[in-house]
Order: C-alpha cells, then structure tokens, then sequence
C-alpha cells in the first residue's frame, strides 16, 4: 500500500504521520492521533460534527483529504482550552445550557469559535448564518445561538 | 447548628444546576461508543440487505464472500434460528427464508477493513422470488391482503398485545366506552376527518453504533450507543440462547436517540457476526443511509376521526380509526398502537367513545419508538378536528379547549380518572404568550399570519411492571458515587439523578457523581431510557437509594452519640445534632465507620444504600372495550401555541413565535425542563415542516442530509417561551413527572390550526413543505 509522510500541526503539536492516500483527516485525527472529540455523522459533509479548524478556516474533516493537510495547521475541539482554561465558546454554551447529548457540540463549539475569530461583534443572523451547517437535533439552536452571543462579550 | 440554620441551606432539588456532564462534552472528552478503542485486533462489520421489499430467499451463496482474503466471516439467517422482539417475538437477527423490506439484513461480514467488508457484499449471491407486497396499512388490514408474518399466531406477545392471526394486523386495540353509535343524534356539530402522518426518522447526529466481542466460553459483551442496556441484554441474550447473566453491555454517552437507540435494532448483528470470529471484538457502524432506513423509523399513519358536540361545545362522541404503519416488524411498535388506543381521546373527557387502533404490518422499514410514542402523529389531526368543531358552532377553538379539556378528576377513556392535572393552566399560558385573539398585520403584504394552538397527554408506555433501581455509596472523601441504569441521551438525567441523589441524602450537588458508563455488568437494573419515565421513576429509585445511606449513616451517628436518629440530620455533607449541637463530617465515618470510646472497637462500616422502585398498581384493560381501574402510571399533559406567516408567493412558512406550557409535576431542574420544552419544540416543528420519508415501491428515495431536511439554525423561531406548570405527581420525586418527549407532541397541529387561520387552508398531514402549501392555495383560489 502506497504511504504518504505527512506534517501537521494538530493544536500545537508538530506531527510527522504516515497515512494512506485515501484517508480522510477525520480518520486521521480519530483513529491516528485518538482524538476522539471531533465526531463522525455522516461521512458526507452534511453534518457539520466533524468540523474543525484548517488553517484558521472551518471545515468538515470528513471531506478533506488527510495528505492535502500537509503543512497544515488544525485546531480541533481538544485544542481550544488553554491550560485547562476554557474557551469563552465553551464556557458560554455551558452557561446557556446549549449541550445536551453533546454529539454535534465540538462542531458547534469550532464553527462558533471560527465566526468569532472573523466576526468578533456578530448579529443574531450573523451566527444563525455561521452555524447552518451543524445540524442539532437536540436543543432547537436558541440555546447555542444564545452561548455565541455570550461568548461574544467575552472575548 | 441550629435548625434554623440548617433549613437556610438550598436544596439542590428544583435549582439549575449545570450539566454534571457539560465539561466533558464541551472539551471533546466524553466517550460515545464509537470513540471506544478496541486494539488490532478489531474486525470490521457490514451487513448484506435486502433489494425487494417481500421475497422469498431462493437461493443465497456466500462462498465467494467467505474466500476474499480479510474477511473472517460471514454470517446468515441459517446461523441463529432464534426469535427477538421487545412486546412480540417476530423477528430473526438474519432473515432466514423471506425479506420483507428493502434493508432487511441477509447476511453480515466481519473483515479486517471496511473496504474487505465492503467488498465481501458484492461477493453475496442472492436469488428472490418476489411477493405481493403490502405498501398501504388500510388495505393491508384487509382479509384479502398478502400475509408478511403467515406464522403471526405463533408468535411469542406481550399478554396485554392481540395479534391477529391470519391478517397482517399485529395489535388490535379497542376502546367502548358509553355508546358512541347512538350519541351522535345529539351533537350539534359532527366532524368527520382523515389525516395521513408519513414516517419520519429520529436523525440523532450520532449513528447507531455497536462494538461486540464473544469470548471462548461464550460470554458477550457489547458495547453501544444504547438507550436500552439491559433491555438488550435480555433480548439478544434470548436470542442467541444463552442466558442473560452471560451477556454484557457497556453504553457510553449516546449521541442523540430519540426513542431510535431503544429496544434492538441492528445491536445483535454485531453480536451475531462476532459470536463466529470469538475473542475478536467487531464493530459495526451504521451509515447515515443505514441510520435512515433500516434502524428504526417512526410508523406511518391513517388516522380516522368522527367527533361531535352539542349546542353548548361539549363533546359528547368521538370515533377514532387509526391504521398504524408498522413496517415490516412490529415488535415494537404494537405498543405504540396499544398507546394510541388508550389515549385516543386526546386531553379531553368524552362520554362516548369508540376507538380502534390496528398496528399493521407493510414491507416498509421498521416501524418503533420516536420521541412521543404515537402521540405526536394522533394528536395532528385529533386538535384539528378539535378546531374544526369549535368553529362549526361559532366558538373559539381555545374556549372550547377550556371547556373540554381533563380536568382533576374527569373520566379518561379507559374509565379512570384524572390525577391531578394542571392542563387548565397550560392553556391559559400558552394563549396569553401568544396574545390568543390579536390579529396583528403581516410583515410584509405577500405574507398572512396566523396563530394556533393545540393540547397534548401522553402516559409513559410501558410494560405495567417496568422497574428502575439504584444504589448509592461515598468514598473517603465523603464525595457521593451514584450508581443508575439509565442513560443520558442529552435530556440531563445524570443532573436530575445526582440533584436527587444531593437532596435525599443531605449533601452538596457538587459532591455527587454518576457511575458512568452504565455497563449491566455493575450498574443496577433499569428497564428502558425511554417514555420519559426516568425523573419519576429512576429518581424515585434513587431517593430511595439515597434514603437508605442516609438512614444507615444516622443510625451509625445515633448509635455512637447515644442519641435517637430522628434527632439527627445531614447538611451540607455534615451530620448534626440538633439536640446536642454536635456535628461529624461524612468522610469521617462513611468507609471506616465511627470507633466506640476507650478504643474498645468499632461501628458501622462502608455505607451502601439501595433503592428501587416499580409501579405495583396499573392493571390490565378489558380486551373488547379497553376499560380497567388503571391504564397507565400518569399522563403529563400541555399546550402549545405558535404564530405563523405564510408567504403567498412561495407557500413557505415561518414559525415567528411559539409558546410551550407544561405540568411536569415539579421541576427538579427547570432550565433542563425548559431545554426539553424548546428542543421538542424545534423537531416538532421541523416534523411539520419538512420531514418525510419518501418510500416508493417500499425504497427509501431520500436517506442523506441533502435529501431529508431538518431543521437547522436559521429555522428555529425567532422567540420560543416556555412555561411550567407544577401540579405534583402523587407518586413522583418531590412531585416530579415527565416531559422529554410532550414537548414535541402538539406542534404538528399547532402549526396546522394557524395555517388554517392564516389562509384558510388544511392539509392531509405534514409535512407542510411550501410546494404544498402553495398548491393547496392554489387550489382553493387563494393564489391565482
């Protein structure tokens, strides 16, 4: 089988990775590097569970090719507390009770944190807009699009 | 301490306390099944299914499969003869000589790769003879339909379930009470309706997963994004043939279930496939495809309503027919038909009433539970009938509602009465939330707006001894350790469990921590997660738990300060006499126990408290006319309401505002509470929305995200209030009933009735997509 020698920096961390030409970078990062946060729900970029940070940008990993990351910066949801400290993103959806089941959360938390980087004042239809694509199926999104504002005064 | 000191000590029981669990999920670390690491020696699971919606399996050759290098088995229908069902045993693991809906699993592989897995598939040869298939539950109900389950007769059912031998009816569940036939010469107003609610799928983000491993004496363990540990257990274990002690089942955090991950779906075809390749753990993940089709579906529905009332709008007959679109096994959802029988009234007391609820089996996917348990698709047509009548004597649907509505004390269907119910007041809420009889102007002069509002009741089905345990222990520390078989599927239960817990025993909530993940190897007995029945009936386990320390610990203190328990208490952590002043902490006491002066010995030991709790008093229903003394445990009653705009050139609706109130008994933690009123809310309104199943010729057309529509961030409504109503449940924790799934059960026909008041239009059921609406516009004139 064919092995490509890939670099990441995956939160921080430089990583050297030999990975097959087909795997993904949510199969990287899951089942390579065991970060189990980033969460796989439909395999088809649909969902938005499996969002993370490429290069500042957000992304479904599921659709990203891992060797296309070479060189890459990521940010996944086990990399936005620093030293324990929470992300304001977190901290906020805590606070608004926006997780219940917590599957589609670290998506959530990334795609919120992203708009925040870019947008750092959103409006209601600004973080409306930036969640579309991470589907909950447990809150009905007040909650969540409530933890974003919060966060918002925060940072 | 002082008494009154102590009594200045919140409890933690009906505070809004944050999610004992909010950290793991926010920081990526709470394990769901299929983050479990299972080594190298993993095997990877798939399943050959069915093309044809009924056939007889002619011919089925997996030699090739089994040759392809990688692969470590394959497995059939010839492999485990054995039957599974939760209410009615009518289902194989493997189909053996007949499939009955496209997905049914013929075969299943276990390979070192998907991508073997995958391929094995292709290797399975299959040749049907294709039968007459049964699409339509009406006409499946027919004596002259093609039988799917000719062996229904012999089938193993719950006693309280009547299948009908020799017809695809599986349940029958009848009501007569009074005498509907001669009551309608009295009414007024008679309104007579058929309504069609399609399948819809729960969509928990997370698909079903299951992880199986067999050892070589047999023993299996599985592990599993599961609502229904022991459940499982039992079923599979039966199964396969071995006994349930031999058979265990780990269950991490579940990624959304919706009733979807209750009972057993695919479970044991991992159990299946791995018992062939033992000391071999396999896994096997559903697609999203796999999640649409062929895990559970909610059931189809033909419903027929006929309801009347005098001059004065009091309802005097109702005549319901509901044909339930079972699918191609029905082991579970005959009890969503059995639920729907004795609640077929609605929230209402009628004198008269004649119902006849028909669970019928079709080669459609597998009908089961989902959020709601037949009452979301019953109550959309029932609370428009309930408007429509309003009207036909000139009186306003909500007026009408109070008139009618269960009150404390009125006479349900089934001939018992009403607990004490706070509905009156769930009405009241919901129309002044929405400002009910305001007529404000559209948004814009393409749009019309509308308001509507509905009722709901809904009972915990169950079997009538569903039971529920828990125990209770501390450690050095004096931190508390609860351990529970209920599983959180995001509705906050190991929140409420360890506020009860922090309650009954006398300690702070942030003492107290669940004993996760819920593994039926050490954790006590819990029938289900399922029919919102875990605050009142886990909690009442765990109070019970918690009691039990409490009492072991006081009679430790009593015993060692010569003093009577009923003296003593246990605040904040700390046991005091309020008789002597004194105090010991618990981590003094708790594992080592208290010594006995002059150092002549010891007392106590480590504390463990056990608790459980069953319903002892539902009875069985008359099989010919559904009355008993006691139907269910409780139902949980509320209201909605939602104002509405309709886009005249589009047909698209926007839900502006919704309004939920409902009597959860008490609220032991109520941002949870509301959190279930605006989530149930929000899949309610996508139901009614957007979400269908489309089956064609029995094939799924739309299993993707891109194809099935739900709701996402830009449609939730732009304000939702919620409201709760505390009525106690006589036999509830501090009071306390359910309300995971009510909150979703009236929006469907809340939303209907203000389309209705919008334009003037009423559909045969949901989803209330744009193109449908504005073709029935079309239709009636309104929209040229």
């Amino acid at each position: 089988m064919v092995v490509h020698s890939i670099e990441v920096t995956v939160n921080g961390e430089p990583r050297q990775i030999a990975i097959p030409p087909s795997m993904t970078l949510l199969r990287l990062l899951r089942e390579s590097l065991a970060l189990t946060g980033t969460k796989n729900g439909c395999a088809a970029g649909e969902c938005g569970a499996c969002t993370v940070l490429l290069n500042g940008e957000p992304v479904n990993s599921c659709m990203v090719l891992a060797v296309e990351c070479d060189g890459a910066q990521i940010v996944t949801v086990e990399g936005l507390a620093q030293d324990s400290r929470l992300d304001p993103v977190q901290q906020a959806i805590i606070d608004a009770g926006g997780v219940q089941c917590g599957f589609c959360t670290p998506g959530i938390l990334i795609s919120s944190r992203a708009l925040l980087d870019r947008n750092p004042e959103p409006s209601e239809e600004d973080i409306r807009e930036a969640l579309v694509g991470n589907l909950c199926r447990c809150t009905g999104y007040l909650r969540i699009i409530e933890a974003v504002r919060l966060a918002a005064q925060t940072y | 301490m002082a008494e009154a000191q102590a009594q200045n000590i919140p409890s933690p029981v009906g505070e809004s306390k944050p999610r004992i669990d909010a950290r793991q999920k926010v920081t990526g670390s709470a394990v769901f099944a299929d983050d479990i690491p299972h080594g190298n020696a993993l095997l990877y699971a798939r399943i050959k299914r069915s093309s044809r919606p009924h056939a007889l399996i002619r011919r089925l050759d997996v030699n090739k499969a089994r040759a392809l290098p990688g692969v470590k088995a394959v497995v059939t229908g010839e492999d485990f003869p054995g039957y599974i069902g939760l209410y009615l045993q009518d289902r194989h693991i493997f189909c053996r000589d007949r499939v009955r809906y496209v997905g049914d699993p013929i075969a299943g592989v276990a390979a070192t790769s998907e991508e073997i897995a995958e391929k094995a598939l292709d290797l399975i040869e299959v040749e049907y003879e294709d039968l007459e298939p049964v699409f339509d539950p009406e006409s499946g109900a027919s004596d002259s339909s093609p039988l799917l389950h000719p062996e229904l007769g012999q089938y193993a059912a719950a006693n309280f379930i009547f299948p009908q031998a020799g017809t695809n009816i599986s349940n029958h569940f009848r009501i007569r009470k009074g005498d509907a036939d001669s009551a309608w010469d009295e009414c007024a107003a008679v309104i007579e309706r058929r309504y069609h609610v399609p399948h819809i799928q729960h969509v928990p983000i997370e698909p079903h997963v299951a992880a199986a491993q067999v050892d070589v004496t047999g023993e299996i363990t599985l592990w599993c994004s599961s609502q229904s540990p022991f459940a499982q257990r039992n079923l599979i274990a039966q199964a396969m043939g071995i006994p349930q002690s031999r058979m265990r089942v780990i269950a991490p955090f579940v990624g959304g279930g919706f009733g979807g991950k209750a009972g057993v779906s695919m479970e044991s075809l991992a159990v299946a496939i791995a018992s062939k390749v033992k000391g071999r753990p396999v896994k096997l993940l559903a697609t999203r495809e796999e999640e649409f089709v062929t895990t559970f579906v909610r059931q189809g529905l033909v419903a027929y309503f006929k309801m009347g009332c005098d001059s004065d709008g009091h309802l005097l007959a109702m005549e319901n027919r509901f044909y339930w679109d079972g699918g191609a096994y029905t082991e579970y959802g005959v009890n969503i038909t059995r639920a729907s029988g004795y609640s077929s009234s609605g929230p209402y007391e009628v004198p008269n009433v004649k119902a006849d609820a028909y669970c019928v089996y079709t080669n459609h996917p597998v009908g089961g539970p989902m959020r709601g348990f037949g009452m979301p698709e019953m109550h959309a047509g029932l609370e428009q009938c309930i408007d429509e009548l309003a009207q036909q004597i000139g009186m306003d649907a909500v007026e009408f509602r109070r008139i009618n509505c269960l009150k404390t004390g009125s006479i349900l269907v089934t001939g018992s009465q009403m607990h004490p119910t706070g509905l009156p007041q769930c009405i009241e809420k919901a129309a002044e939330a929405i400002e009910w009889g305001r007529k404000d102007p559209p948004s814009a002069p393409n749009k019309r707006r509308g308001k509507g509002l509905a009722l709901m009741w809904k009972a915990p089905a169950m079997p009538p001894n569903a039971g529920s345990s828990a125990w209770v222990e501390l450690s050095e520390d004096g931190m508390v350790n609860v351990g529970i078989g209920g599983q959180d599927l995001g509705q906050g239960v190991f929140t409420v469990a360890a506020q009860m817990a922090a309650g009954a025993l006398g300690v702070p909530y942030e003492s107290v921590r669940i004993a996760t993940p819920v593994d039926t190897r050490y954790s006590p007995y819990e029938w289900q997660t399922v029919a919102s029945r875990l605050t009142w009936s886990l909690g009442n386990a765990v109070v019970n738990a918690a009691s039990d320390a409490r009492r072991q610990i006081l009679d430790i203190v009593a015993e060692a300060w010569e003093e009577s328990p009923d003296d003593l208490d246990i605040v904040n952590g700390v046991v005091v006499s309020f008789r002597s002043e004194r105090e010991i902490a618990l981590k003094s006491l708790v594992i080592y126990g208290m010594p006995k002066p002059d150092d002549q010995g010891w007392r106590g030991g480590p504390i463990v408290g056990r608790g459980s709790f069953m319903p002892t008093y539902v009875t069985g229903l008359d099989p010919e006319t559904g009355q008993g003394a006691r139907a269910v445990v409780h139902y949980t009653t509320g209201a909605q309401a939602v104002e509405i705009e309709v886009d005249l050139e589009t047909g698209r609706i926007d839900v502006l505002r919704g309004a939920s109130a409902f009597d959860v008994g008490r609220a032991i933690n109520p941002e949870l509470v509301r959190a279930q009123m605006e989530g149930g809310f929000v899949q309610g309104m996508s139901s009614a929305l957007f979400e269908s199943l489309q089956l064609r010729d029995g094939v799924v057309r739309n299993p993707s995200f891109v194809d099935y529509r739900i709701a996402t961030s830009a449609d939730a409504p732009q304000e939702l209030q919620t409201f709760i109503i505390e009525v106690p449940q006589e036999d509830g924790p501090w009071g306390a009933r359910g309300i995971g799934e009510h909150s979703m059960v009236p929006t469907i026909a809340a939303i209907a009735n203000a389309i209705y008041d919008a334009v003037g239009i009423r559909l045969d059921g949901p989803p209330f997509t744009a193109e449908k609406v504005y073709l029935a516009m079309l239709d009636a004139g309104i929209v040229q």
